[in-house]
């Protein structure tokens, strides 16, 4: 119950259920306007999303690794199936979420299975190198749209900004679960495209034309469903920033937000502004493979020794522009909740106030403006002139710094604390350290002179996994992790915690390192064959199997992750509403908050800052926000 | 409610003016399409009628002449990654090693 | 459960929920619509050769339609400003217009699209006819969801008025504010594609 730290707050459960109908599973769980349900569903999709993106870089894996052998089935499919099965047992077979997860699993065993043979995809059990384009592409698609964005935006944002800024829910509950089920139509749309003619699409996750627009139908599905997850993320954006703008409570003045508000706040404006030109070109595209138009095709082309009959006119590089006017600001998309998430967790586990807190949010403001402008030095290969690469060259320097400012700045925050290391600030703390590889290593990708030897190599594999898979998929497990006494009023296992972060976090170096190695020798990314045909890649070709070891090996690890999350639910250890006794309005203002309800029944009013951890004087060691 | 009668049909009066000015200035531009200028004065003079004709829509039409700061504050940054987004692509192509049109 | 500012103002930000939202909708859509016209300007820049608008295209066609798209535009706003003065008859005939308007609009589009059709241009003939096609449709489209918006709230939406008024004046004030945005691509959209 409520340790009622604060006089406004009363216990949600026993006003509401006194004058609340009873609502219907369906009403209440599944077609729900309420920001926690939707939050969980977002956050239920995406890690599944995530599991399938995973997976099928782990079949590459195994071409790159042993390139022309036949692919083992068994030792793939089994585990993900028995898995399956095992949280269906734990779930008692009940109609319930641990149930649904469990079908969930064993329909992705299948589909695993389905993906692993077949003689178009998989002749003899050796894959085809269409297919590997295509495991490709789609490893990177769901990654990106339909993982991490969902799960760091759609679950977390939608979870806890509401809460931490004391709203009753969003500003547009119905918008909300719109926003939802059109990323799901998207989704499913991504998942029947691998069953269609020809495969799902496999000109790369940023489909240059002219190859994407000759390619197999898959394409076309991949940019329908493009549009269904772009719809979504503009809807929830503009939500989002409303809901910021708008609801805050009474008291909490833009500079008392947690900074995790502050950068879901950023990120929403990256996603309004940067995602609809890309919207626009994907429409372009499709009409270029529906209608026959030709946006990006240009006269003379020849396939395969063949003059493309078409009228031509267009130009490939229009649709590079406008992809990477959006992906770039995406992969601050990835980043920034990440780092609100690490901001949450180091404050409160150093028990300090964030070194720096004013900058921090300066920082994230002025990459949100810089990310606009930086976009081409994606292109730098394309025949950029000198005065427009000079251009991004520099803004990209510029860029760098705030990014700096906010890694320097949690570094310090470490800086003489007491600090509690948990599963979950274990986690923050290596993000530093990983995303700071990431981070310079963009550097030399930065510069048109060096990124003419680096570009298209595993070298810039190496620089955004550094970013995005110890770096954000770090910071999302970290705020699994803390969230999770919240969701549930029950903590996840630390021991299991602790072999998940050791072991991925070894592995993920392992898997990521030598691709910078890999890299500076000249090896493509995009190789089927691992590179092996080239004599200059020969002598890096032995890390190809590190790399995949270090892969599957971590996927054992994320067991421990799979089953703490699931036994925890049922069987973790009872906690408080504070469990970490944390300063912000979601631990505060609530008790763990009754799903389908509103948030607070009286709204709290606040009386500081986010992060005040050891005021001298104070009684406890932690202030929250709404205690006078 | 923050507009008076009095207020709103002084509005009024301010929509029928700007109705007739967007007819007038329909008309200049489509007479001068005739004229078949050369393709440079043909656009510089359409685009800045057009750019009259979308003001006076935003201004008085979507009330944008007495908005809110924040509805400004957005609006300026989108023009501005707008224009950038137009600018930056433009210029790209034009200082560009190879040239993507070769015929 | 009620969220807050969904008919009143926020002290801060002085504005309702729906009004910020639809401002940022529109902010979305000034980079789609730009997006849009910096491809078009590109392909037109990059051709060896491009057709005026007025050579292939139906000025006085597009014309009528600027007009019609216009009066529109006025209806719209008055039928808000009949609502700002309890007016609820006069609303319901300028919205009407609004929608006529609408309509009359589409079926305009309709033809010239069956006329180039007759004479076998399509998107697919050359970039020119492939930037008209896809600029005017993805603004037709527009202009549908418009219509359905308008029309819901001249029927079954207007039920509001009796128990909301301050709620159905801003749902209008919204409504039209993306109408007019619809009005403003098109003044963009003639002279670009019709007079250059
Ligand atoms: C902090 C400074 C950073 C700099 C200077 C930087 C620079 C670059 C450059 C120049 C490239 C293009 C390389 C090439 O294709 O030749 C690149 C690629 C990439 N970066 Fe970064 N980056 C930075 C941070 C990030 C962050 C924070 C993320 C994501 C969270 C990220 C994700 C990516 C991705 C996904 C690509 C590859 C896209 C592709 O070609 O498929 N980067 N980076
Ligand atoms: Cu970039």
């Amino acid at each position: 119950m409520s340790t009622s730290s604060s006089s406004h707050t009363v216990d949600a459960h026993i006003h509401h259920d006194a004058d609340h109908h009873e609502q219907g599973f369906w009403s209440k769980y599944v077609f729900s306007t309420d920001h926690k349900v939707i939050g969980i569903q977002y956050g239920v999709t995406s890690l599944l999303f995530l599991f399938l993106g995973f997976t099928l870089m782990m079949i590459m894996r195994w071409q790159l690794a042993y390139t022309g052998e036949p692919f083992p089935v068994i030792r793939f499919v089994l585990p993900i199936g028995i898995i399956g099965l095992l949280t269906m047992f734990v779930s008692g077979f009940k109609p319930s979420l641990g149930t649904t997860v469990g079908i969930l699993f064993i329909a992705m065993a299948g589909l695993i299975w389905y993906l692993a043979t077949g003689e178009e995809r998989m002749p003899m059990g050796i894959m085809a190198p269409e297919y590997y384009n295509a495991l490709g592409a789609m490893h990177g698609t769901i990654m990106i749209f339909l993982g991490v964005v969902p799960l760091g935006v759609g679950a977390f944002g939608n979870y806890v900004m509401p809460l931490q800024i004391g709203a009753p829910d969003m500003a547009f509950p119905k918008l909300n679960m719109m926003s939802y089920w059109i990323y799901l139509v998207g989704g499913v749309i991504m998942i029947i495209s691998f069953f269609v003619p020809g495969g799902a699409a496999n000109s790369g996750w940023t489909s240059y034309p002219p190859l994407s627009e000759i390619a197999t139908e898959g394409q076309t599905w991949w940019l329908v469903g493009m549009v269904f997850l772009i719809t979504s993320s503009l809807l929830g954006a503009i939500n989002f920033i409303v809901t910021i703008l708008q609801l805050r409570v009474k008291g909490l003045g833009f500079m008392r937000l947690p900074f995790f508000v502050w950068a879901q706040f950023v990120t929403s404006f990256l996603l309004l502004l940067a995602f609809p030109p890309l919207e626009a070109a994907g429409i372009l595209q499709l009409l270029d493979r529906v209608v026959g138009t030709n946006f990006f095709l240009p006269s003379g082309l020849v396939i395969s020794g063949e003059k493309l009959v078409n009228a031509g006119g267009g130009t490939p590089i229009l649709w590079q522009h406008l992809f990477w006017f959006l992906a770039h600001p995406e992969v601050y998309v990835l980043i920034l909740p990440a780092m609100g998430i690490i901001a949450e967790i180091i404050a409160n586990n150093t028990r300090k106030p964030l070194w720096g807190y004013k900058y921090i949010v300066y920082s994230a403001l002025f990459i949100g403006f810089m990310s606009f402008i930086v976009w081409a030095h994606h292109m730098y290969i394309t025949g950029m002139g000198t005065t427009i690469s000079a251009f991004f060259q520099t803004t990209t320097m510029i860029i760098s710094i705030p990014s700096i400012v906010i890694l320097t700045s949690l570094a310090v925050s470490l800086y003489g604390g007491s600090i509690r290391f948990n599963t979950a600030m274990l986690f923050a703390l290596a993000f530093i350290p990983m995303f700071g590889i990431g981070g310079l290593t963009g550097l030399p990708l930065g510069l048109a002179t060096s990124d003419l030897h680096l570009h298209d190599t595993y070298y810039v594999i190496g620089h955004f996994h550094y970013v995005v898979a110890p770096g954000t998929i770090f910071a999302l497990f970290a705020g699994i992790y803390w969230w999770f006494p919240k969701l549930t009023g029950r903590t996840m296992n630390e021991t299991l915690g602790k072999v998940h972060f050791w072991g991925s976090f070894v592995c993920m170096n392992f898997i990521f390192f030598p691709m910078l190695i890999q890299g500076m020798v000249g090896l493509s990314r995009r190789m089927y064959d691992g590179g092996e045909q080239y004599s200059h890649n020969q002598s890096v070709l032995y890390l190809n199997e590190v790399m995949s070891i270090a892969a599957w090996v971590m996927a054992i690890f994320q067991i421990f992750f799979i089953v703490n999350l699931f036994v925890s639910m049922k069987k973790g250890k009872k906690t408080t509403d504070n469990h970490w006794e944390a300063t912000t309005l979601d631990w505060t203002a609530t008790t763990a908050p009754p799903l389908a309800h509103g948030n607070f029944t009286t709204l709290p009013t606040v009386y500081h800052g986010p992060y005040e951890y050891s005021v001298p004087g104070a009684k406890k060691d932690f202030t929250p926000q709404n205690e006078k | 409610m923050e507009h008076s009668h009095e207020e709103i049909k002084k509005h009024v009066r301010k929509y029928i003016f700007v109705f007739v000015a967007l007819m007038a200035l329909t008309v200049i531009t489509v007479v001068v399409s005739y004229l078949h200028l050369t393709i440079t004065t043909a656009v510089i003079v359409a685009l800045f009628i057009a750019t009259i004709k979308g003001s006076l829509v935003a201004a008085y039409f979507m009330h944008l002449i007495s908005e809110k700061k924040v509805i400004y504050i957005t609006l300026l940054f989108t023009v501005f990654f707008f224009i950038g987004l137009i600018v930056l692509t433009m210029t790209a192509f034009h200082d560009q090693v190879m040239i993507p049109h070769v015929s | 459960m009620q969220i807050p500012h969904t008919i009143e103002h926020h002290p801060e930000t002085g504005l309702y929920n729906a009004k910020v939202g639809i401002w940022l909708f529109l902010a979305s859509e000034v980079m789609l619509f730009g997006a849009l016209f910096t491809s078009y300007i590109l392909l037109r820049i990059g051709a060896p050769t491009w057709p005026h608008g007025w050579e292939e295209l139906n000025i006085p066609l597009a014309t009528v339609n600027t007009v019609v798209l216009i009066a529109s535009s006025v209806t719209m706003v008055m039928s808000w400003a009949s609502l700002m003065m309890k007016d609820f008859k006069k609303y319901k005939m300028y919205m009407g217009i609004t929608v006529l308007c609408g309509l009359i609009f589409l079926v305009i589009k309709a033809f010239e699209y069956g006329a180039k059709f007759e004479h076998h241009h399509f998107p697919s003939t050359n970039n020119f006819f492939a930037t008209y096609f896809t600029l005017t449709g993805l603004h037709g489209l527009h202009v549908i969801g418009g219509i359905i918006v308008n029309a819901y709230f001249w029927g079954p939406g207007s039920k509001m008025w009796k128990t909301e008024p301050q709620r159905f004046i801003n749902r209008i004030e919204v409504a039209g504010l993306y109408w007019h945005f619809v009005d403003l691509v098109w003044i963009f959209l003639f002279p670009s594609l019709y007079l250059l």
